[in-house]
Parts: C-alpha cells; sequence; structure tokens
C-alpha cells in the first residue's frame, strides 16, 4: 500500500482522480494488512489486496497468528528479492531467472522493478528469436498468464495493469480475451479505475463502436448510479462521439442526458458522481468549442481623443502609440499581423504591428491580445482623422489550446484623431482618488461606443441551449434544501444570463447574488469559493447594462478627464467581466477584498490603479500588472503585504530560486541583499514605469523598503503622498 | 384414513413431547425440542408433511380442502377418562374449478402447490434466522422473488421502488417524488443506525417519541410523502392488510409509526442480506411445505420420531397418554396439537369443569376474532407482467373496487421454482376478510384485473382482435377458491395447540408464536443453542443458498 500512497502524493496531477476512489475504500485497512519491518527495501513495500480490496469492505483487526504468518512471508520475500536483484544486475534471462521473477510478482504484484525486468526479458528472446512466431507468441501469452494472476492477487497493481499494456501493444497476442476478463475485475469491483483505464486502452486497440461502449456505461449505471467511474467514462465517450457529430447531435443528445443524470440526482441529492456529470453537462451546453471574439478596443465605429465631442483621451502621448485589444472567450494562439489579422490604415509605419500575447512569459496562448499602433505626433496634422480597419479570422490560423479553430471571422472599424501634444502637467501633479471626479452623464452615447456591451454571440444552434437550461432552471427550483441544489441552481441562473438576451438578465444576477449569500451563510467551509463567485455575478450586474454601468462611472478633471470606473466598497474579492471594460483607465477598487489582481492585464488602457484596502499579501499577488504598460498611479496602501514572506496559498509564484537574472542586472549587482529581501517586490516593481505609489498600511512598508523602491522605480515622483526630492 | 394399514407398534412408548401436525410452528417445536435432547414423537394424520403449510399437487390439494371437513370417525371404545378427539376444518366455502382438464393430467405430477399461499419470506425474517441458527438451511434452496409490484383496477402494475437502484431506474415516479422517497428512507435509515447505538449520549434522535406513537400513516402525511408514495409505503413495502386511511372505522388495525419503522426496517435489511438474492423476498424452491419439512428433518436427525397418517383419536386423562389411530397407547406428559384439533361433542358433554379446565385448548369454542383470509390459487398460462416469472403484485384497499376493505396480495410463482410447469404459473391471491363473501369477492376481483378468463373456442378470436390488452393477459387454466380460519395457538400447561396459517405474507407472527410455546414447554432453555457446523456449499446456479 506504500507504494500506491508514495505515487499518488508524487503525482500531482492524478491525486483528485486517485483520491476520489481512495476515498471509498479504507485504505487504512490495506495499510494495516501489511505489517512488514520499515527497513525492507524501498521498492519492496509490500501489497496484498488478497481477500478482495473492494469498495465499501470494513477493516478487520489482525490476530495475532495472521501477524506472525505475515512476519515469515516478509522474511520469504526478502531472500526472494536479493536473489532475483543479483539475477537483474548481471542480466541473466534463464528460464529459472525468469521464474524467479513470477514467483516474485505473484507475492507482490507491486514489484514494478520485477516487471521491468521482464519486460527486458522479453526484449531479449525477441531480439534473437523475432521471426519464430510461435515462440514469441509464447512468450507473450506466459506474460498475460502472469499478470492475470498477479491481478487476482491485487487488481490495483499500476505494475500488472501497464505491464499487460506493454504487451499488447507488442501487437501479438489477441485481444478477445480482454474484455473478458475485464468484466470480471468489473464485477468485483465496478468502480475500480485500474479496470476502467484498461478498458479505454483495450477498446481503442480493438475498435470496438463507442456507441457499444455507451451501452456498457448505461448498464453499468443502471446496476448502480453511484459508480462515478462509468459517469466518466461516459462523459469521455460521448465528447468524442459529439465531436465527430455522426448521428450524435448535440441537440438530441444532451437533454437526453439531463434526463438520464436527473434520475441519479433527485433519486439521491447526496451523491457527487451525478452532481459531477450535470455539470459537465452544463458545460457541454454553454460551451461552446470554437473560439470567439468577446470584445475588442477601440470597439466597432468607436473614435479615439475625439475631443469635440466627447472629452476622452487616452494617454499614450509618451510612446507616439496606442493598444489595439482583442479579448477572446478562450486562450488562443496564432493572431499575427502577417496572416490571420490584418490592419488597414492610414497611420504610417504600422505595416508590420506586432500581435503580444497577454500572459506569461513564454506562453504563446492568451484570452488578450495586444498590438501598438503607432502615430507621429511631430507631424502637422491638427485634428486629423485617421481611418482604422482591423480584420480578423479571414485566413485560418487563431487556435484554441484545444485545438479548435477560430472561424467566424471579424472586421472592426473606428477613426483616430490624432491631436498636438496634449500638456503634459497633470503627470507631474499627485493623483488624489478623493475628488476632481464628474459624475457621468448617463444619456451620453459616448458610452454605448466605448464599452462593447452585449455583443451577441449569436450561435447557430443556441435555441436548444436555452431551452434545455430553461428546463434545468425549472427543476432545481424544486430541489430547495441542498445545497449543491442551490449552487447547481445559481450556476444554471448564470449560464442563462450569459446564453440569452438580457431584457432578464438584471433579475437573473438578483437571484444568483442572493443565492451565494444564502450558501455562505450555510456552507461555511466553501466560503471563500462561494465569495468569489459572487464577485464575479456581481460585476457581471454591474456590467450588463449601461445603466448599471454609468452608475459607477466618473470623469476624471485632474486627468484629462480620463475614464474611471469606481468599483470600491463592495467586498469583491475577484476580478472579473473585464472584457467590458477595456476602455477604463482609471480605476478604484478600494475597499475591498482583492487578494489579487490577475485579470487585470486584459486593461491595457489602465494608468491609474487604486488597490487600497484589500487583502493583497504579496507583490507576488500584483503580478498581472507587470503587462499594463501604461500604469503610472499604483495605491496598494492598507493591504497585507510582507505579512508572509512568500504567498503560497494561493498563487504559484516565481521564486529567486527560478531566476537568476537578477544577480546580473544593475540594481542586483548593486544591493543584493536587498533583492534577496524583496525580490517579490523586484520583479513587479522594476517592470512598471511608476510615477505614483502608496504602500503606507503595509507591513512591508518603513525605510529601508521605501529607499530600496527609489533604487528599483527611478522615475517615481511620488511615494506615499510625498514628493521625492530629485 | 379409512385405508390405515396395520402399523408396527411404537417403541418407546413414553416422550417428553407429543407433537400432533406437522405444520411450520409445531416443525419448529420438534427440532427445537429434540435439539435441546428432548424425546419428541411427532404424528401427522396426514400422509404428508405440512398439515395446513405443505405444497401438494392438485389431486390431493383438492382433497385435503374438502377431505377434511369431514370428521374421522369417534372411536367407540369408551373408557371412563378417555376424551375422543375429532378434527374440525379449517376450510369453507371451497370452491374448485378445472377449466382444462387434459392439460392437468398431462402435468400431474409437476405441481406442488401451497395451501397456505401467497407466502413468500423476507431475506431477515426470523424464520431464516431459525434455519441457519438450526441448520435446516441445508435442506432447502431458495431462489428471489423477482419484482414487486402494486396494481389497481385499471390492470396497469407499478414497480414498488424499494431501494436505491429501484428508485432511480423507476419510470413512474416524478423527480420529485424520487426524491421524496429516497429522504424518506433515508431518514428511516438514519434512525435505525441511531437507535442501534441508543446509549450513545451524542446521538441525535432523528424521530421524537410522540412521532414513534402516532399512526403510521399521519407519519408518512407528516414527511409530506404523496398518496401514490403513501400507499407502496404502506401496502408494498409494510404490507398492511387494512386500509390505514380511514381510521375511525378501523382503529384496531391502525398501524404505530413504531413498528412502520420496524416493517421497514425488515424491508431494508432483507434487500441487502444475502449477496445473491436481488430483492427482499424469497421462496423456498418446490413450494412452502419445504420449510416444515426442513425444520422435521432437522428434528429427525436430532432424534424425533416420525409418524405420517397416524392421527390422534383420543386422550386418555388419567394416563396422562394418548391412543393413537392404531389402537396403541402412547405417554408423554406434554401434548401439543394441531390447531384444528377439538374434543369430540360427546366427551364434551361428560367432562367435568376441572377436565374443561385442562383440556380447555381442545374445548371448540366461538372463535374471539372473525376474521377469517380469503385465499385463490390460479394456474395460469402466461404471465402477470411480461418477462417477469416470479412476483409481488399488492392491491391496496380501494384501488380495486370503492368497498375493498383489505388489500389483496398476489403472489406468482414460476416453474424456476418448481411449483408447476414451464409457461404456466401459479398465482396465489388472499384477502383478510370477515365474512366469506367479502373476501371472495375482493380475491375474485384481483383475478379478473390480472387474468383472462377462458372463453369458449369461437368467440375467442373475436375477443382478440378487439382488445389487443388482453393478448397479453393469462389465461385461467384451473382455479381454487376457499376462506380459511384463523385460529391462534394456545399455551395450556399440558395441552397446548400451535397456530393455524395467518394473513400475512411471511411466517414471522407464527414464529414468534412458536418460540413463545416452545420457552413455556421448555423453561429457559435456548430455542437452538448455536450449533451450525458451517459446511458452505458452493454456489451453484442463481439460487439462493442462505449461508450465515
Amino acid at each position: 500500500m506504500l507504494t500506491l500512497v508514495y505515487s499518488t502524493s508524487s503525482l500531482p496531477g492524478r491525486q483528485s482522480n486517485l483520491s476520489l476512489s481512495l476515498s471509498r475504500i479504507s485504505l487504512l485497512r490495506d495499510l494495516a494488512d501489511q505489517k512488514f519491518e520499515s527497513h525492507t527495501l524501498a521498492y519492496l513495500t509490500f501489497v496484498s489486496y488478497h481477500r478482495g480490496n473492494m469498495h465499501g469492505r470494513p477493516r478487520k483487526a489482525y490476530k495475532p497468528e495472521e501477524e506472525a504468518a505475515s512476519a515469515a512471508k516478509a522474511a520469504k520475500l526478502r531472500s526472494l528479492q536479493n536473489q532475483f536483484m543479483s539475477n537483474h544486475h548481471a542480466k541473466i534471462y534463464t528460464k529459472e531467472a525468469i521464474d524467479l521473477s513470477t514467483k516474485l510478482l505473484e507475492i507482490n504484484p507491486e514489484a514494478y522493478t520485477a516487471w521491468n525486468y521482464r519486460k527486458l526479458a522479453v526484449e531479449d528472446t525477441l531480439s534473437r528469436e523475432e521471426s519464430n512466431q510461435d515462440l514469441v507468441k509464447s512468450v507473450l501469452d506466459e506474460e498475460l498468464k502472469v499478470v492475470e494472476s498477479a491481478l487476482r492477487q491485487n487488481f490495483k497493481s499500476y505494475g500488472a495493469w501497464h505491464h499487460r499494456k506493454w504487451v499488447l501493444s507488442k501487437g501479438h497476442s489477441s485481444v478477445g480475451n480482454e474484455l473478458r476478463l475485464l468484466d470480471k475485475f468489473q464485477t468485483l469491483d465496478s468502480r475500480n479505475f485500474h479496470a476502467w483505464n484498461y478498458r479505454r486502452f483495450v477498446v481503442e486497440l480493438t475498435n470496438r463502436s463507442k456507441e457499444d461502449e455507451l451501452k456498457y456505461t448505461e448498464d453499468m449505471i443502471s446496476k448502480d448510479f453511484s459508480n462515478y467511474s462509468a459517469w466518466h467514462n461516459r462523459s469521455v465517450l460521448l465528447s468524442s462521439l459529439l465531436a465527430k457529430a455522426e448521428g450524435f447531435m448535440p441537440n438530441e443528445k444532451i437533454p437526453d442526458e439531463y434526463q438520464l443524470v436527473h434520475d441519479a440526482i433527485f433519486t439521491d441529492e447526496d451523491d457527487q458522481s451525478g452532481w459531477f456529470y450535470h455539470l459537465w453537462l452544463l458545460d457541454q451546453t454553454v460551451n461552446v468549442e470554437t473560439p470567439l471574439l468577446t470584445s475588442s478596443w477601440p470597439s466597432h465605429a468607436g473614435c479615439l481623443n475625439d475631443s469635440s465631442s466627447s472629452k476622452l483621451t487616452t494617454s499614450c502621448s509618451e510612446s507616439g502609440s496606442f493598444p489595439l485589444i482583442l479579448y477572446f472567450n478562450q486562450a488562443v494562439g496564432g493572431v499575427s499581423s502577417s496572416s490571420t489579422v490584418t490592419i488597414d490604415t492610414e497611420l504610417k509605419g504600422n505595416e508590420d504591428v506586432v500581435w503580444e500575447p497577454v500572459s506569461k512569459k513564454n506562453s504563446h496562448v492568451s484570452c488578450v491580445w495586444v498590438a501598438r499602433l503607432k502615430y507621429i505626433s511631430s507631424e502637422p496634422c491638427f485634428g486629423k482623422e485617421y481611418k482604422v480597419k482591423v480584420k480578423i479570422g479571414n485566413s485560418p490560423g487563431i487556435v484554441s489550446s484545444r485545438g479548435c479553430n477560430f472561424s467566424a471571422s471579424y472586421e472592426f472599424v473606428f477613426t483616430a484623431h490624432v491631436h498636438d501634444t496634449v500638456e503634459e502637467s497633470s503627470q507631474e501633479g499627485i493623483v488624489s482618488w478623493t475628488d476632481g471626479f464628474d459624475i457621468w452623464d448617463a444619456e451620453s452615447k459616448d458610452l454605448n461606443a466605448l464599452a462593447t456591451l452585449d455583443r451577441s454571440n449569436a450561435q447557430m444552434d443556441s435555441k436548444w441551449r436555452q431551452e434545455a437550461i430553461a428546463e434545468e432552471i425549472d427543476l432545481f427550483r424544486e430541489l430547495p434544501d441542498s445545497k449543491i441544489g442551490k449552487l447547481t441552481l445559481a450556476r444554471l441562473l448564470m449560464a442563462k444570463a450569459m446564453i440569452s438576451d438580457d431584457a432578464v438578465k438584471g433579475v437573473h444576477y438578483n437571484e444568483i447574488l442572493e443565492l451565494y449569500k444564502d450558501l455562505m451563510a450555510l456552507d461555511s467551509s466553501h466560503y471563500q469559493y462561494y465569495k468569489d463567485v459572487h464577485s464575479v455575478a456581481l460585476l457581471r450586474k454591474v456590467t450588463s447594462s449601461t445603466e448599471d454601468l454609468s452608475g459607477h462611472l466618473f470623469r476624471c478633471r485632474n486627468m484629462n478627464n480620463s475614464v474611471c470606473l469606481r468599483l470600491n466598497n463592495l467586498s469583491l474579492s475577484r476580478i472579473a467581466s473585464v472584457e467590458k471594460l477595456l476602455f477604463v483607465q482609471m480605476l478604484d477598487l478600494s475597499h475591498n477584498e482583492l487578494h489579487s489582481t490577475e485579470g487585470l492585464e486584459g486593461m491595457q488602457l489602465l494608468s491609474c490603479l487604486n488597490l487600497s484596502h484589500n487583502r493583497i499579501r504579496s507583490f507576488s499577488a500584483l503580478d498581472s500588472l507587470r503587462h499594463l504598460k501604461q500604469l503610472r498611479v499604483l495605491d496598494v496602501s492598507h493591504n497585507h503585504i510582507g505579512e508572509h514572506s512568500v504567498d503560497t496559498t494561493r498563487y504559484l509564484c516565481s521564486s529567486p530560486l527560478f531566476n537568476s537574472e537578477w544577480t546580473r542586472d544593475e540594481v542586483g549587482r548593486q544591493m543584493p541583499t536587498l533583492v534577496t529581501k524583496y525580490w517579490d517586490a523586484y520583479f513587479v516593481l522594476r517592470d512598471l514605469n511608476l510615477k505614483q505609489l502608496d504602500i503606507t498600511g503595509n507591513v512591508i512598508a518603513g525605510d529601508v523598503f521605501s529607499s530600496f523602491v527609489l533604487r528599483v522605480v527611478p522615475k517615481l515622483v511620488w511615494l506615499d503622498g510625498k514628493k521625492l526630492e530629485i | 384414513m379409512s385405508d390405515l394399514l396395520p402399523y408396527p407398534p411404537l417403541d418407546p412408548t413414553t416422550y417428553d413431547l407429543i407433537i400432533v401436525g406437522t405444520g411450520v410452528p409445531s416443525s419448529i417445536l420438534a427440532a427445537g425440542a429434540s435439539s435441546s435432547g428432548s424425546s419428541v414423537l411427532h404424528l401427522d394424520p396426514n400422509p404428508f408433511y405440512g398439515s395446513h403449510f405443505a405444497s401438494l399437487s392438485l389431486p390431493d390439494l383438492t382433497s385435503f380442502l374438502n377431505s377434511n371437513s369431514l370428521s374421522p370417525p369417534p372411536s367407540n371404545t369408551h373408557d371412563f377418562l378417555s376424551v375422543d378427539l375429532v378434527n374440525r376444518s379449517l376450510y369453507s366455502s371451497v370452491e374448485i374449478s378445472t377449466f382444462e382438464p387434459e392439460t392437468l393430467e398431462q402435468h400431474s405430477r409437476t405441481f406442488n402447490i401451497d395451501l397456505c399461499g401467497p407466502r413468500a419470506v423476507f431475506c431477515a425474517d426470523e424464520s431464516i434466522n431459525l434455519m441457519l441458527k438450526s441448520g435446516s438451511n441445508s435442506y432447502v434452496e431458495f431462489k428471489s422473488v423477482d419484482a414487486s409490484f402494486v396494481g389497481d383496477s385499471s390492470g396497469e402494475l407499478r414497480n414498488v421502488p424499494d431501494s436505491r437502484g429501484a428508485i432511480f431506474k423507476d419510470k413512474g415516479l416524478t423527480l420529485l417524488e424520487k426524491n421524496q422517497l429516497m429522504k424518506f428512507f433515508k431518514l428511516v435509515q438514519t434512525h435505525l443506525a441511531s437507535s442501534s447505538t441508543e446509549h450513545d449520549e451524542t446521538a441525535v434522535k432523528v424521530m421524537s417519541e410522540e412521532d414513534m406513537e402516532s399512526p403510521f400513516v399521519e407519519f408518512l402525511s407528516k414527511m409530506r410523502l404523496p398518496q401514490k408514495i403513501k400507499s407502496i409505503i404502506l401496502y408494498g413495502i409494510a404490507m398492511l392488510d387494512h386500509d390505514q386511511d380511514n381510521t375511525e372505522e378501523t382503529c384496531e388495525h391502525v398501524l404505530k409509526t413504531k413498528e412502520g419503522i420496524d416493517r421497514l426496517a425488515l424491508y431494508i435489511t432483507s434487500i441487502s442480506r444475502f449477496s445473491n438474492a436481488h430483492g427482499a423476498l424469497m421462496y423456498p424452491m418446490y413450494g412452502q411445505g419445504e420449510l416444515p419439512q426442513a425444520f422435521c428433518r432437522r428434528a429427525a436427525v436430532k432424534g424425533c420420531v416420525y409418524v405420517l397418517r397416524m392421527p390422534v383419536t383420543a386422550l386418555l386423562l388419567d394416563k396422562a397418554s394418548v391412543r393413537l389411530a392404531s389402537g396403541q397407547e402412547i405417554f408423554s406428559q406434554k401434548l401439543v396439537m394441531d390447531p384444528c384439533v377439538n374434543i369430540g361433542l360427546e366427551s364434551l358433554s361428560s367432562l367435568t369443569d376441572q377436565q374443561k379446565e385442562t383440556l380447555r385448548v381442545l374445548v371448540p369454542k366461538e372463535t374471539s376474532s372473525k376474521e377469517k383470509i380469503a385465499r385463490g390459487i390460479c394456474i395460469i398460462r402466461g404471465s402477470v407482467k411480461a418477462e417477469i416469472s416470479n412476483a409481488l403484485v399488492v392491491f391496496p384497499p380501494k384501488s380495486l373496487f370503492p368497498e375493498q376493505l383489505t388489500a389483496v396480495r398476489v403472489l406468482q410463482l414460476g416453474s424456476g421454482l418448481a411449483v408447476c410447469p414451464p409457461d404456466m404459473h401459479a398465482l396465489y391471491l388472499s384477502t383478510v376478510c370477515g365474512d366469506d363473501n367479502q373476501g371472495k369477492t375482493a380475491v375474485l376481483s384481483a383475478i379478473s384485473t390480472l387474468i383472462r378468463p377462458q372463453v369458449p373456442e369461437d368467440l375467442q378470436t373475436d375477443s382478440i382482435a378487439e382488445n389487443d390488452t388482453a393478448v397479453t393477459k393469462p389465461v385461467v387454466i384451473w382455479r381454487a377458491l376457499y376462506v380459511q380460519e384463523l385460529v391462534k395457538g394456545e399455551f395450556g400447561g399440558e395441552i397446548s395447540s400451535t397456530s393455524s396459517p395467518d394473513g400475512n405474507l411471511n411466517y414471522n407472527e407464527i414464529v414468534e408464536s412458536a418460540m413463545k410455546l416452545y420457552e413455556q414447554l421448555m423453561g429457559n432453555k435456548e430455542l437452538f443453542k448455536e450449533e451450525t457446523e458451517n459446511t458452505a456449499e458452493e454456489d451453484d446456479g442463481d439460487g439462493v443458498e442462505i449461508e450465515d
């Protein structure tokens, strides 16, 4: 058993899968099964499931005579083990040596060195006797026999199942008996995921039809609807059948699946298998595989720098360029000016615009792609207008990370007004978050132009999806007292709000918010999750209509009438709906419960950000701000930065061990101790071009840190509200 | 009984206990008493084992139902202290019809028809515990009853969703009903789990004392269960006989929640008891008559002496002995009689009051309970439900016609149980009734709902053409209707009596009274002290070998 424990914990990716099945078997019983001395060789940790380690068997105490017997068994095993190892090291593949390994595996199917030894032995025979078909077949048949008896000993032996796959992949053995063998194991324990894995392998190998397999899962489910493995296999099979779309149309098949899973959910709402499957179905209903463009900045027919009709500016004059942003509904790759996106403009010098993904280093996929269009302000071109036309997807190449092509071609046109250099003086003054804000004129049409609200991503076959979700909502309103029922209802309403036209959206969002509030009170152990989804729903609500949004929008007089969005005091713990806020230049998120700025990287126009009075615990949590090239003002005062040296609770952040580059740059050389101490701040701040920073009210703040900041951010003018002497 | 062969005299002539009749309770007593070391003589006037619990061929069954009403001629040897015994019949309104005599003739020896049907056992029944404890389980093989249904006058049979899997698969319940039913089952299970650890202070009381004392039907309403589900639980799972909804009329029959929960517990624990039994109910191969025989065989192994075809004709009061039909006198201090044995009227008149007191068990009296049980047996061709051979069908009160006072239970058994020839089924029906007519009306109504009457040849084709659903209904080949008296066993010191078959589906009440009688007769000796040597046999086929 120890081997299994070891292998699960060393494979983080598989852990959840394993723990799901392991939680159902009594793990401890198996540990108690074997009381061998701990000094047995590491790989010899011994497993015996000979009494049928099935789901739902109670654990029994062991009698002294049983312990004595197992100790004797261990001694025998150790001597067998030593002989085997000496054979292995000497590369002896005689019949006697192979028989010895058979004996060893019969006692301990988990001795994977023995399996590997057998592979070498088989390879050895094959290399010498390849022409002798009969011999090859008999050798491989012998292997299958050994595996079968090992599995009879322990049908959860990774080594044994793997060895069987290896033998079959050699291609000399018949596969006819495999399904029969599997039936035997799946009767013993219908949820055994080893058997299910192997089943998928055999089905692939024998070209058994997916429809037959689908029927098989149905039979298994009707025998026991708590069989998560069967539901899971069903979702795998359906995914591939639906993708092929031969006789399996999602609009017909998915509603049938809902009917099936309803029986499971309503019969026993405490059983999680059905709920998992329902969540998968909901995902199939709402999400379309093909990537879509959600929004862009500028939006279609938008105007830039049009000082006569609206008082909006983008303060991009410093760099002589302004950004173009494409926001997709899922991470895509392949956005490039050479093939997939064409820009048609009178602005000179933009022949080879570079599109960059806004994501972590070295990643070639992202939801957000940015290009910077250059303009030359020194030209005498007062009030000159330039038309820009952007076409996307006319030729294939934009591909989602799952391999689906962006197919709907899309085109947008906007006008850029280039003025003489806007006076820069305001940049030198301190930016205040308290005054100088004008209420947004809700009547103004600017907002419609700015915010690409409610782009209807009308799908060809959205009707059945809407109907399916509406039916689900009606149904789950009747399952009132269960937490998972409430959660599912909230998810369904969210899905409905996402795919339906908006007249009713506000009502849905209010109901969703109520449901999550209830859940926070009912189920405190998942409080943070509910809090996060509550925040997402709240932001969706705020951004769902111009009326809602305009209540939070202001103009900042001191900042050339920049667009300021105030989302303070909303107890937000997560950021969402960024795709609808691409135009925002100043963002006030103060007095919330944010742990991180994840998501803000899409707001490429952002120049001022207020994160004061939140729950940021380290600079690593601000990592996404490094993508905001125009950010000049940052307020992170009154957070928790410095309370924990590394915030490992939520984010996998870069650590100094992975980045040795700092030893090579100038600041790193000059003050290695401080850089080592404040490495997380260093990595974020050195990439930001800040003029104003507030860090008071954090544990990290202090003279030492201030002096460090001054060195890292040489252009800083205001620190903690004080003008710096340069 | 007139063709008595000369019988070799019995030796020894003195026993600790004489038991007359080989029904289920008598056989349990015989096996129990022999196991605990008593010498037992077990007699039966009939040529077969089982008395009123026997399984018989059709002619034997017919003659038993009819002949039993005749009393054996009283013996003419009038000793001063001899009391003549007569056999009283338990059956009335016996009505037997044969529709296809040739077919029956052809298969006459392949029928094993129960006298006390419909009867099946729950896997967790006390009778099964006793079989395991006594070791008599090795003589019987059981098979599962595949399905149970609740029916109504329309003829439609709805599955009884009695387990998690069955609720999941059920097509007749709405999603919300599934949810409510499963929640109720879970509540019962939690209650059972918490009551099994009742000394645990922390255990939360799932159901209050007040709930437990309230009528079960009210508790079900309180759980917000819809009428359809209530009816399934009351009659299809708890196996109640009387209408629970009109509590004023039949208040003596109203079941308390506590008892209702016990009945559900029996059902729930039955489902998971034996790994190869799929449902809660099972039935013994070759008929219910196998059960008393199994106990008798066990008793014989332990030294009990068996004599069949041997009525007891008289009691000899002064000698503490009985006179057998063979004329021999056998001595015993204790005597247990069949429920239908009474003192002959002639003898009765000459008894003193004190003697009457000693013999009170055998003194004919006005039956205190007016309830009887109407039974029906049909041999049918086809099945009441396609593709299902062994099934229980319950018609709750008022489901067949508005005046139906009690539930009608129907048990269909197929050739897989070796009770009838292939392609045929034995259909047993019963209902508790106040008088013969009322009971028979209900049984006949259930029969006409489930099966097609025999139609004259020339009309047959027409009726098929005109009504498609009738085609799927089975045809009746043979039919018996009779009403059986319900007699309770009594302890009377030296002379006691056992119970007649009751109106229930299982043997729980009969076994309970037999155990009580055993205790009274044998003192504190434990019934079947654990003595089972586990001779686990390999499981062959789909039979349920019950084992510990």
